[in-house]
């Protein structure tokens, strides 16, 4: 384990919002190969908790380090900063996110979406990244529809062309930021279906979700927070199967 | 302070003109656009056809151009409408198109086509069960539009109109070409006679500028008032 | 029947489109197209960094630029045009530059204007566009590395540009209508010639019917080009066939 980095590392992240601190110092490990879910009731901070580990929000304190590099911070007038634009780039680029909302480049076909970044970022060869991004689809499901725009696909299929759009990237880790809630239920069976697949080859996952059952199945370690606090983790038949605070009980009750 | 030579009087006086011929031009403008509204939403094919005919040639020739056909082809058409009267009926008539009522006449025909088009889409956007309301409580067709359609209409209108009325401003500068002493004319001898174009061009652009901010202003207002009822004022 | 006689004469009036005066339309035409084209593509090019800088967190950068685009869009372009011909050759450090001969045209005057006129318009229609582009896409890019440079370039740009193409088609036929004004600085464009001609001949008006109707096609032929261009361009905004 020593040799090989591990892959993101978070510790003790805190971040406020005005007087409202969301926060108060999160820290987690992913190992290779971990599926991680967060769950907890809305405002517990667990969508806010994912998108500091990439930078979208700047954590006002605490460490980032992305497969054994730390990210460096500099303190500005405006609040704590990343020191350096070229190394939040290239650990930005170790991560990808799946997004609530899929976010697919509305002005570019499906797969001009999955070369995107390994074209440009990655600087990957042109005809290789478009002959991956193809294999890609297919393994999502989405071969017949790479010549599509985001706005020509369902919800279902959007989310699943924007995870073969993270895999292109070959990423560390992969961040799942509520990927089905923004979907019609009968359209969120195949997306979890892909997801279960990737936690079934070894991908290293960290999922907010509201899907339990996925929590249950899939995960190697469930985190549940409640008001920017870690109330409890660990292995997901002792967080889902043994709750032992009430407010986790209450959040696990059947609610229909 | 700044030396304008004697012109004070004069801008001044042209500035009073460009009021001027902006606003009647705007009243012209808003009485066409409520008609062309109606014309093209009419069933009448004809009137249909009328309504987009005009638009379409007016969002197709240079206003300046618009303003030069006018203002020497019209009266041309005048003087041979007042010759055949005069030989026909023996009436002597001339009327004369001065280039302040060619300059008018011009710009509330272009923004007649515009107004047109800014009523149309508010007239389209107010709910139909607003008017299917009226109707059910027994209003006319009459009371319907004066105390439903037409004021739920203008909250919709006014930004387009408000919009219309900023490029109309603008668009009176053309009048100075035909020959009115508006504030750009007086401007411009200035200019030429002073060798200080800056001075009194900057003066003009202000002068503009400030008109524009007032009606801003003023539109806000009226905004605010036709849009009681509606939260957060605008769309 | 005098009025139809008159009304024949008219008709048959010939000091319109005699070859001489049919080669001075073409020649504005070509005038009136060259000063059009020119201003666009040198106001184009102005407008995407102030647009750029336009939407700036640094009130050094946006404030000017707005000043800028508030001052050229609230002002009539005849009003601009007059400032620069008339106002610049009267600054003295100009006038002794040595290329002064060379610029001291009607032309150049009108064409600074005309750009600066569109520049400030486009900026404000690119602004726009870009201010609109959706949070979600840029956070994506963010999100997959790519730096702010790549950002703009790749995904706010293209996807900015496709948006403001109903409005800057807009501009544009806004321009070619504008540029009319250039006739009144000594300028023979289509109007110019037109002028022109009403002052040599004896027809009263009939020379502005026939530009006008120039200008009305060549406003058509802007108006399928950038319908063209949608559809070419905005497909990704509609529902597949079938």
């Amino acid at each position: 384990m020593a040799d090989t980095p591990i892959p993101l590392e978070v510790r003790n992240i805190r971040k406020r919002f005005g007087n409202n601190e969301v926060l108060k110092g999160l820290s987690l490990q992913a190992h290779k190969g971990d599926v991680i879910t967060l769950i907890g009731a809305s405002g517990s901070g667990k969508s806010t908790f994912l998108r500091c580990m990439n930078l979208l929000e700047q954590p006002d304190d605490g460490e980032l380090i992305v497969h054994g590099e730390s990210v460096l911070f500099k303190d500005t007038k405006h609040g704590r900063e990343p020191a350096n634009q070229k190394q939040v780039v290239r650990m930005r680029a170790k991560l990808s996110m799946v997004f609530q909302s899929f976010n697919l480049w509305s002005h570019m076909t499906l797969l001009e979406n999955v070369i995107e970044a390994p074209v440009h970022v990655l600087k990957q060869p042109r005809h290789e990244a478009i002959e991956y991004a193809r294999q890609l689809l297919e393994r999502v499901g989405l071969a017949e529809r790479a010549d599509y725009y985001p706005s020509q696909l369902s919800g279902g299929q959007q989310q699943r062309g924007a995870i073969a759009r993270a895999l292109a990237m070959d990423p560390e880790v992969m961040l799942f930021d509520e990927p089905t809630s923004a979907l019609d239920p009968e359209l969120v069976g195949d997306v979890l279906k892909v997801m279960r697949d990737l936690a079934e080859e070894g991908r290293t996952m960290i999922v907010v979700t509201h899907e339990m059952a996925f929590a249950r199945d899939v995960s190697s370690q469930v985190i549940y927070l409640h008001q920017g606090l870690v109330e409890e983790a660990g292995a997901p038949q002792d967080v889902l199967g043994n709750p032992k605070s009430d407010r986790l009980k209450q959040f696990l009750a059947p609610k229909h | 302070m700044i030396d304008l030579q004697g012109y004070g009087p004069r801008l001044f006086q042209g500035a009073l003109l460009t009021i001027e011929v902006a606003g009647l031009s705007l009243l012209l403008a808003v009485i066409l656009g409520l008609l062309t509204a109606s014309a093209k939403m009419s069933r009448n094919w004809f009137l249909h056809r009328i309504g987009t005919l005009y638009t379409t040639i007016i969002r197709g020739v240079p206003d300046l151009v618009m303003m030069f056909l006018l203002f020497f082809g019209a009266q041309v058409g005048l003087n041979m409408i007042t010759d055949w009267m005069y030989e026909q009926f023996g009436w002597d008539l001339y009327v004369e198109i001065n280039s302040f009522v060619a300059g008018v006449i011009t710009i509330g025909l272009i923004f007649g086509a515009y107004m047109g088009e800014t009523f149309r889409g508010a007239f389209l956007a107010v709910d139909r069960g607003q008017i299917e309301a009226g109707r059910a409580y027994g209003m006319t067709h009459g009371q319907v539009f004066r105390r439903i359609r037409f004021p739920q209409m203008m909250r919709h209108a006014l930004p387009g109109l408000s919009n219309n009325w900023m490029v109309l401003l603008k668009t009176t500068a053309l009048v100075s070409i035909i020959g009115l002493s508006d504030m750009v004319r007086v401007a411009e001898e200035a200019s030429k006679a002073t060798h200080q174009p800056f001075v009194f061009l900057t003066i003009v652009a202000v002068i503009y500028l400030a008109i524009a901010s007032v009606s801003e202003w003023g539109f806000a207002r009226l905004q605010k008032r036709y849009s009681v009822g509606f939260t957060g004022g605008d769309e | 029947m005098e009025w139809l006689t008159s009304l024949q004469t008219l008709l048959s009036d010939h000091t319109v489109l005699t070859p001489a005066n049919l080669a001075r339309y073409g020649e504005g035409l070509t005038t009136t197209v060259q000063l059009v084209f020119l201003s666009l593509i040198a106001g184009l090019i102005l407008a995407v960094p102030l647009a750029i800088g336009r939407g700036s967190k640094r009130r050094w950068i946006k404030l000017p630029i707005y000043a800028y685009t508030y001052v050229f869009r609230g002002t009539p372009l005849l009003v601009q045009l007059y400032m620069i011909y008339y106002g610049l050759p009267s600054i003295d450090a100009l006038r002794d530059w040595k290329y002064w001969d060379y610029v001291d045209q009607a032309h150049i005057w009108a064409l600074i204007a005309f750009t600066l006129n569109t520049a400030a318009y486009t900026t404000e229609i690119f602004h726009g566009a870009i201010k609109t582009t959706p949070r979600g896409e840029i956070e994506a890019a963010k999100a997959y590395g790519m730096s702010w440079g790549l950002r703009m370039r790749r995904i706010i740009l293209p996807s900015a540009f496709r948006r403001a193409l109903p409005a800057y088609g807009n501009e544009v036929i806004f321009m070619l209508h504008a540029s009319a004004v250039a006739s009144v600085v000594t300028i023979m464009d289509l109007t110019g010639a037109a002028r022109f001609i009403v002052t040599r001949t004896y027809a009263a008006f009939q020379p502005y019917l026939f530009v006008a109707v120039i200008y009305l096609c060549l406003t058509f032929a802007i108006l399928y080009l950038f319908r063209y261009l949608e559809k070419r361009l905005l497909a990704h905004l509609r529902p597949v066939e079938g």
